[in-house]
């Protein structure tokens, strides 16, 4: 699509106002924005329109159209993390993604709902109200990043950022049938993303094929200054050795995030047969045990509530957003984020400050660091031997509006799949494979070694097209 | 099953944590951090004596910014976010209690 | 005001133990954390970024010059660097922390284990670490202090201005060695260049840590920490309040509560800060959005390579090639500048045009006053104005006793001592030739004073003396060189 619009044989505007007739169309009964930005788009695209006609190079993602998770500091544009803590903040900055879009000539179409602060795993954490599935509005389309998938899924926008702490790109990405990739962490800034769990948090891309988000992670990676976490190299080269194939990769099928208790037939048949796919295209597919894995969800569950809790302490009443006021500063504070955050973030906030506090750090939060470390090295160990790794993204196919809210702790299982490639820092992929129960979308789960992203997406290149996908 | 977590300790926490929780939001905090803390504390199940904790997944070290001065934000920016702004500057409710 | 004999009854009654916390900030162009100037005194919150505002989604990356001061001090204060440091969040709710925790370092500073020398005792420094300063908060209400205060106003420019925070062992024990211990560490900072160390401006804060026990005692007693000590001289009177109050309760038999207390100036006291705040817990873990520092043998070697002259081998310096006194060197170490413009002065000295230890005289008595009186920077004087001026001096053009006046003009109205001299007219009378004529005169105009002087005892002699001295000097107008004519009169006298 860019291309055409480089090439000038369509106009961006042409291109904005398909998708806008889609947003206009399903939006009222998905949800996946909390502020669409028809104007901003509008004149965006004629830049870019503007500049082909002056034949300056309007970028690699010229007049693509581009939804955000509202959890990225887009300047004077509202940035509320879906919650009422944040309503109506506008930043008086861009995050580095942000602008790294808007050099390539992508158009921000809108903010995309999440679960507040990132924290859950369905999207119906947030303050403005749950995202459907756009396969089956009765169900959740997962979170926290559920409102981009939805967007993707919906036709809302070909591409959009989201981020991912727990899983919270790859899951949605799972249940809405799009792709979703959670870069190495270091890959892409996190310079105006509002943080959730510093050392877990990572941006990136969702689109409908592996080729797409291939060229987004491309544009929105590489080191950032701003950020002393980001990796000091240049945006990885992935377009070039996507169509390599993948014979001779050795790929290996992790037990403990797919032989897990609670999966769906549907998914679990689904990662076998994306398994026998990679081997008939060349591939030694193998079995393999990374038996910490088991423990990601104990550990995550400590570590990134633990420094949510620090990041989320800012929030105040003070400098910015809502303010509930009292007598003294102290009661003040209080008030203001009784009211302003919702009951999940409070909960982490709690576990968090709990984990951290005087007594209770070494056997909760530094006890949790360590294994952490198990986690890395028991995966450093397997890479060894594999190129690549496969499992499932999420135990189940979408679950119905309402049905895990009553118990956090089931909740938190959706993501036993995910949290060890952010506990490792490994890259991780969702494609879409698929359909399970009431044939809604399955995803299965690619994972590479540190800056494996190249391998990981020629085999996800391959699982796409033995799912049937040509790519574009 | 234990208390792993009592009462008491969800009102501390929620003092060091400033937030104003309400009656309700105590008793189920209670029960809920308890189950989550149970289910965590698999976790001290596991032999880690000799393992070093792992605060960031990179081995990266030594990120420096060089030492000049870059522009600032403009004041007017910054406090029209100020919930209540007075003499060029946030205002807050009297503070009782020292700095630590 | 205590007697003398209460003083010394309380002196020899029980030992103050003193460890002290002080906080220095450093001279960096920007903040620890992001670009925003390093300056002081800006209007309210037109120095701030969203990272120093904490605003959500910003991120730090740390200043390659503080972390080049802390090993700077570290050098000069003996502390060893370890291979690895680690910052650390300090989690606290307060409104002058736009983060609600402090980036500082806790359990791997950047470096530890040194020591400083005062006056020949050696006081232990656990450790220097690097931390980023709060905002600031003014209290409004009827009062102004925080007690009555109705609201609060914040002002953020100081949010993210760089600190080391030097942290003492418990070795000092007195008031007057604390003070010691400050004016050193001050002037050691300064000789390495990393802060401008401005109790009044706040770039150097005080915190003191005070207990008693009884002499000959190895335990240590309960301690409380003592804020808002902005002088040495706040510092000097609170220590010896505090350490008074403590005994006094420890003899009736109550005990010290370990708290933070309040230096309030006007009342010459210590005020508890007990408020009805938790214990802090404060929660520390490991800064995520930061990584480890790792100081190379290379940034080591840039540090040593770079060291100037220390407080301690400048003075060492001054007593061997000036010749003057300790005490002397030591006043022109710990003014800030005073040493410089007494180097350069030296320097402007003529061939035989006085010494340096004359120069050092009317440093360490006119200038300094002046200095004092003014709250001028020596870095406004004009060395080479001084240089002259000794060498008026020493050249007999003018007196001691005229230098002053001539001195004392040429530093406020900035002008060359000579010009002073010649517009005044007051150079003396030093040609021998003219002395002695004027002395001959005098003896022929007075005969037998002469003849009175070499035969009386001292008592006739001091008064033949004077007579004569006076009657030439009246002859001179004043302006004759006294040394001159001591000489030539004697040698007349004598038979000459």
């Amino acid at each position: 699509m860019a291309a055409d619009v480089r090439a000038g044989t369509r106009s961006a505007r042409e291109v904005l106002d398909e998708y806008f007739d889609a947003i206009t169309d399903r939006e009222p009964e998905v949800h996946a924005f909390n502020v669409v930005l028809s104007e901003e788009a509008r004149e965006a695209a004629a830049a870019v329109d503007a500049a082909v006609a002056r034949g300056d190079d309007p970028g690699p993602l010229a007049g693509v159209p581009i939804a955000l998770k509202d959890n990225m500091c887009t300047r004077g544009i509202p940035t509320t993390c879906s919650s009422r803590i944040l309503d109506g903040w506008r930043p008086p900055y861009d995050a580095t993604v942000v602008q790294r879009l808007r050099a390539a000539g992508a158009i921000v179409v809108g903010k995309t709902n999440l679960d507040e602060f990132a924290m859950g795993s369905s999207t119906e954490n947030s303050a403005f109200g749950p995202t459907r599935n756009p396969h089956d509005l009765s169900r959740v389309p997962g979170g926290s990043s559920g409102g981009s998938a939805a967007a993707v899924a919906a036709g809302f926008a070909p591409l959009a950022l989201g981020s991912d702490t727990g899983g919270s790109i790859r899951q949605p990405a799972a249940l809405c049938g799009v792709v979703g990739v959670k870069p190495t962490y270091g890959v892409v800034s996190r310079y105006g993303l509002v943080a959730f769990a510093s050392s877990l948090d990572q941006i990136g891309p969702f689109a409908t094929t592996v080729e797409d988000a291939a060229l987004l992670l491309e544009v929105i990676g590489g080191h950032d200054p701003l950020d002393s976490t980001s990796i000091a190299r240049p945006a990885p080269d992935l377009l070039s050795g996507l169509g390599d194939g993948v014979s001779g990769l050795r790929v290996g099928i992790v037990d403990e995030m797919t032989e897990i208790e609670g999966i769906e037939p549907g998914v679990r048949d689904a990662v076998r047969a994306a398994g026998a796919g990679l081997e008939a295209a060349g591939a030694k597919v193998d079995t393999v045990s990374v038996p910490s894995a088991t423990y990601g969800i104990s550990a995550y569950y400590l570590i990134a509530p633990a420094e949510a809790s620090s990041n989320l302490a800012r929030y105040d009443g003070v400098r910015y957003g809502l303010r509930v006021d009292a007598d003294d500063v102290a009661h003040m504070n209080a008030a203001t984020r009784e009211s302003g955050f919702g009951p999940e973030v409070k909960r982490r906030i709690m576990l968090g400050t709990y984990a951290l506090s005087a007594g209770y750090y070494d056997a909760y939060y530094g006890q949790a660091q360590r294994v952490r470390t198990l986690i890395l090295r028991d995966f450093e160990r397997v890479y060894e031997q594999f190129d690549a790794l496969l499992a499932a993204t999420s135990p189940t196919v979408a679950f119905e509006l309402g049905a895990k809210t009553a118990d956090p702790l089931a909740m938190y299982l959706c993501d036993v799949c995910t949290v060890p490639a952010n506990l490792s820092g490994h890259p991780a992929m969702s494609v879409p494979f698929g359909t399970g129960e009431a044939g809604l979308p399955v995803g299965v789960q690619v994972l590479a070694p540190t800056l494996g992203e190249p391998t990981m997406f020629r085999v996800a290149g391959a699982i796409e097209a033995a799912g049937g996908r040509t790519p574009r | 099953m234990a208390d792993r977590i009592t009462r008491a300790d969800v009102e501390h926490v929620a003092q060091l944590a400033r937030l104003a929780l309400s009656e309700t939001e105590i008793v189920s905090l209670t029960k809920e951090l308890g189950a989550i803390l149970d289910h965590a504390a698999q976790v001290s199940a596991l032999d880690t004596h000799d393992v070093p904790p792992t605060a960031h997944p990179l081995p990266i070290a030594n990120v420096f910014r060089a030492d000049e001065a870059r522009p600032c934000l403009p004041r007017d920016e910054v406090l029209a976010a100020a919930p209540v702004a007075q003499e060029q500057r946030f205002q807050v409710p009297r503070i009782l209690g020292e700095e630590p | 005001m205590r007697s003398l004999a209460a003083v010394i009854q309380t002196m020899t009654a029980y030992e103050t133990v003193i460890g002290l916390e002080v906080h220095c900030e450093l001279a960096t162009a920007s903040k620890m954390f992001c670009g925003c100037p390093n300056e002081f005194g800006t209007e309210p919150n037109t120095n701030v970024c969203p990272v120093c505002l904490g605003l959500p989604g910003s991120l730090p990356v740390l200043n390659a010059r503080a972390v080049e001061y802390a090993l700077r001090v570290a050098e000069a204060l003996h502390l060893e660097v370890p291979d690895r440091s680690v910052f650390s969040r300090k989690n606290y709710f307060y409104p002058d922390m736009p983060k609600n925790y402090q980036t500082s370092q806790y359990d791997e500073p950047i470096t530890v284990n040194g020591w400083l020398d005062i006056d020949g005792v050696r006081v232990g420094i656990t450790r220097a670490h690097l931390e980023e300063d709060t905002g600031k908060s003014q209290h409004i209400g009827v009062g102004g202090r925080i007690h009555d205060a109705d609201f609060s106003l914040v002002d953020y420019n100081r949010a993210g201005v760089p600190l080391l925070e030097i942290v003492s062992e418990p070795d000092i024990r007195s008031a007057e060695q604390a003070k010691r211990y400050v004016e050193e560490l001050r002037a050691t900072l300064l000789a390495v260049g990393v802060s401008d160390v401005k109790m009044e401006e706040g770039s150097l804060r005080i915190d003191a840590n005070v207990s008693v026990r009884s002499p000959g005692s190895d335990a240590l007693g309960t301690r409380t920490e003592i804020k808002n000590l902005n002088s040495l001289r706040s510092l000097l009177r609170a220590i010896d309040y505090e350490a008074d109050r403590q005994w006094t309760r420890t003899q009736a038999g109550e005990k010290v509560v370990q708290e933070t207390r309040h230096w309030d100036e006007e009342g010459g006291r210590t005020i508890s800060g007990r408020s009805k705040e938790e214990a802090h817990d404060y929660r520390y873990f490991p800064e995520p959005d930061l990584v480890p520092v790792e100081p190379t043998g290379q940034m080591r070697e840039h540090v040593r390579e770079s060291m100037p002259e220390l407080p301690g081998a400048r003075r060492a310096r001054y007593v061997e090639q000036w010749g003057i006194a300790a005490e002397d060197a030591r006043i022109l170490v710990d003014v800030p500048g005073l040493a410089e413009y007494a180097e350069h002065a030296v320097a402007a000295l003529a061939g035989d045009g006085g010494s340096a230890k004359d120069v050092v005289n009317w440093v360490r008595q006119d200038v300094l006053a002046y200095l004092n009186e003014t709250g001028l920077a020596p870095a406004v004087l004009a060395p080479e104005m001084l240089a002259e001026l000794v060498g008026l001096v020493a050249g007999g053009t003018i007196s001691r006793q005229q230098a002053k006046d001539v001195l004392a003009e040429s530093l406020r109205e900035d002008k060359w001592p000579r010009s002073i001299v010649e517009s005044r007219g007051i150079s003396q009378v030093s040609d021998e030739g003219a002395i002695a004529e004027v002395i001959d005169r005098v003896l022929a105009t007075n005969p037998g004073v002469a003849d009175e002087y070499r035969a009386g005892d001292d008592g006739a002699r001091k008064k033949k003396w004077g007579f004569l001295m006076g009657q030439v000097m009246r002859e001179l107008k004043g302006k004759g060189n006294a040394q001159v004519i001591n000489r030539i009169l004697e040698q007349r006298l004598a038979g000459g």
